[in-house]
């Protein structure tokens, strides 16, 4: 569904990603593991068009999204959940789904607006009960259940989510990630950028392991769960020989 | 009593220009971080085009005012596609210089189509001045308030229920995550030009009656329709409004109970003050939602 391929981001002269290549399949959920400044979140900002200064090839559904901004990539389909979550504070809830829903409302597809806000509240309940509270006011794994709902409200076949768990309490995560694999079990195809490692490939199909704008390593999520080198560096596994001796 | 309240309408006429000029000042920050200082040229414009539409051209009030806003509209889009987006490094001062330039360039815009002259139209209506206490309110006052209140509820309507208008308010928010979302920023700051630079038209034409319209009238108006928009708190809509009805007001009380000298410099004084005292403006938009 999602081919990267030889993939070279920069900022300004610095190359944040060094030529990496990914695939994501239809309906799979595929997780970018890596340390802060890896260039993760880079590669989630040169998918959906934010990035203005990238080589390389970005294949989604076959077609190249090169010099395409972030509303034609929506269109197409891709949907981010940013970094930091990104709501709108002083908006309510149901502004906040509804501008999720812009590009929806253009093309004149109201019933399918009003069938995604019902799957949003389904999916997120506690949403429901604050539909007219601004966003400001909501916690912050409210906040981020309402970024996820938003970025639903545009129809995604593809769901680009940059970080979900930051700064949230476990409970919250674990609840995040359930509603991921629901909607990958529903048939949506997620790309996943985590620090999270751990739960991140729990629900994965497969992941990357990133280091300084490359791939050090890949595979189907439970191997690298049991990678001796994941495990040491990311899963916080194997201290224990460090501090006995 | 009685000549307090005839300071009073006179300030409440002038306060509704200044709060309409206030607002265009407001919405185009909220949505691009600049700060027009052409705005006023704009509302010179409106005025003298309202001046020629209706004189030479012989277009009935309506149809003359219409036209009045849709062509300042298009010269504001003009103004944002030519002069604004084309900047290769569009930082805020370098963008501020430009709306500097280009009021200078629009006066002299102005003074080479209309010269030097000033106009003036009929009022909209011919009723004689209602006597209230004593005082005398002009029918175009009546007029005036009536328009702006009119174009405040279409705002607010416009900002609370309408998609684009949320869209507007998402992109003065935040525009990456309104990009983010689908939003295209860039169409949503087109916009903003063309309503700010219609509702300065607006109120250039509201005003053609009751005023001597030439080409240099603009930069008075400008002033202090921002030093109204700082008062209430630039970026909010009723804050620019409370500023503008505030600033017209005091300055009305200014002119009758001390000099008229004082005039012009009643808003200035309010500006450093506010300035010292309270730089968010009366309704801070840093703190409460904006529009």
């Amino acid at each position: 569904m999602l081919r990267i391929r030889n993939l070279k981001c920069f900022y300004g002269r610095i190359m944040a990603v060094k030529g990496i290549s990914l695939s994501v399949g239809k309906g799979q959920i595929v997780t970018l593991i890596g340390a802060n400044g890896a260039g993760k979140s880079t590669l989630l900002e040169a998918v959906c068009g934010l990035l203005p200064r990238w080589e390389g090839e970005i294949l989604y559904e076959g077609d190249s999204l090169k010099g395409l901004d972030p509303p034609a990539i929506v269109r197409k389909g891709v949907s981010l959940v940013p970094e930091g979550r990104m709501i709108f504070p002083p908006m309510t809830v149901s502004d906040n789904l509804i501008l999720g829903a812009y590009t929806m409302i253009r093309k004149k597809e109201d019933a399918a607006v009003k069938q995604d806000l019902e799957r949003v509240m389904e999916l997120f309940p506690i949403l429901k009960d604050r539909y007219r509270q601004p966003a400001g006011t909501l916690s912050g794994g409210e906040q981020q259940m309402l970024a996820i709902g938003r970025a639903l409200m545009s129809h995604p076949r593809l769901l680009l989510l940059d970080e979900p768990s930051m700064g949230l309490a476990p409970l919250i995560v674990e609840k995040i990630f359930q509603t991921l694999e629901m909607l990958r079990n529903e048939g949506m195809t997620i790309l996943l950028v985590e620090q999270n490692a751990r739960a991140a490939l729990q629900i994965a199909d497969r992941g990357y392991v990133f280091e300084t704008g490359s791939i050090v390593l890949q595979g189907p999520a439970p191997d690298l769960l049991e990678d001796q080198e994941v495990k040491r560096a990311y899963l916080g596994k194997d201290y224990g020989g460090f501090y006995d001796h | 009593m009685q000549e307090i309240l005839q300071y009073f309408f006179s300030g409440i006429t002038n306060g509704a220009i200044y709060a309409v000029i206030a607002i265009g000042f407001s919405m185009l920050y909220n949505s691009t971080d600049l700060i027009n200082f052409a705005h006023g040229e704009f509302v010179m414009l409106g005025a003298l085009t309202m001046v020629t539409f209706s004189g030479p051209f012989h277009l009935p009030l309506l149809p003359a005012f219409i036209a009045t806003v849709c062509c300042i509209s298009i010269a504001g889009l003009l103004f944002e596609r030519l002069a604004i987006r084309t900047v290769r490094f569009p930082e805020p001062i370098v963008l501020i210089i430009i709306t500097v330039g280009a009021s200078i360039f629009l006066r002299g815009i102005g003074m080479l189509a209309w010269g030097k002259d000033a106009y003036s139209i009929p009022p909209f209506s011919t009723h004689p001045p209602l006597d209230i206490a004593g005082a005398k309110l002009l029918a175009q006052s009546l007029w005036i308030l009536l328009i702006v209140l009119l174009m405040v509820a279409c705002l607010h309507f416009f900002f609370k229920k309408t998609l684009t208008g949320k869209a507007m308010e998402a992109c003065a928010i935040d525009k990456r995550a309104a990009w983010i979302v689908g939003i295209p920023s860039k169409l949503m700051v087109m916009l903003a030009f063309g309503l700010s630079t219609g509702l300065g038209a607006l109120s250039g034409v509201i005003i053609s009656p009751i005023t001597m319209c030439s080409y240099d009238m603009g930069t008075m108006l400008g002033l202090k329709g921002f030093c109204a928009a700082m008062l209430g708190g630039l970026g909010s809509l009723w804050g620019s409004l409370i500023g503008g009805f505030l600033l017209g007001i005091l300055e009305a009380l200014g002119v009758g109970f001390v000099s008229s000298g004082l005039k012009d410099a009643t808003a200035f004084f309010l500006l450093l003050f506010i300035l010292y005292a309270r730089p968010g403006g009366i309704i801070s938009a840093l703190n409460v939602k904006r529009f």
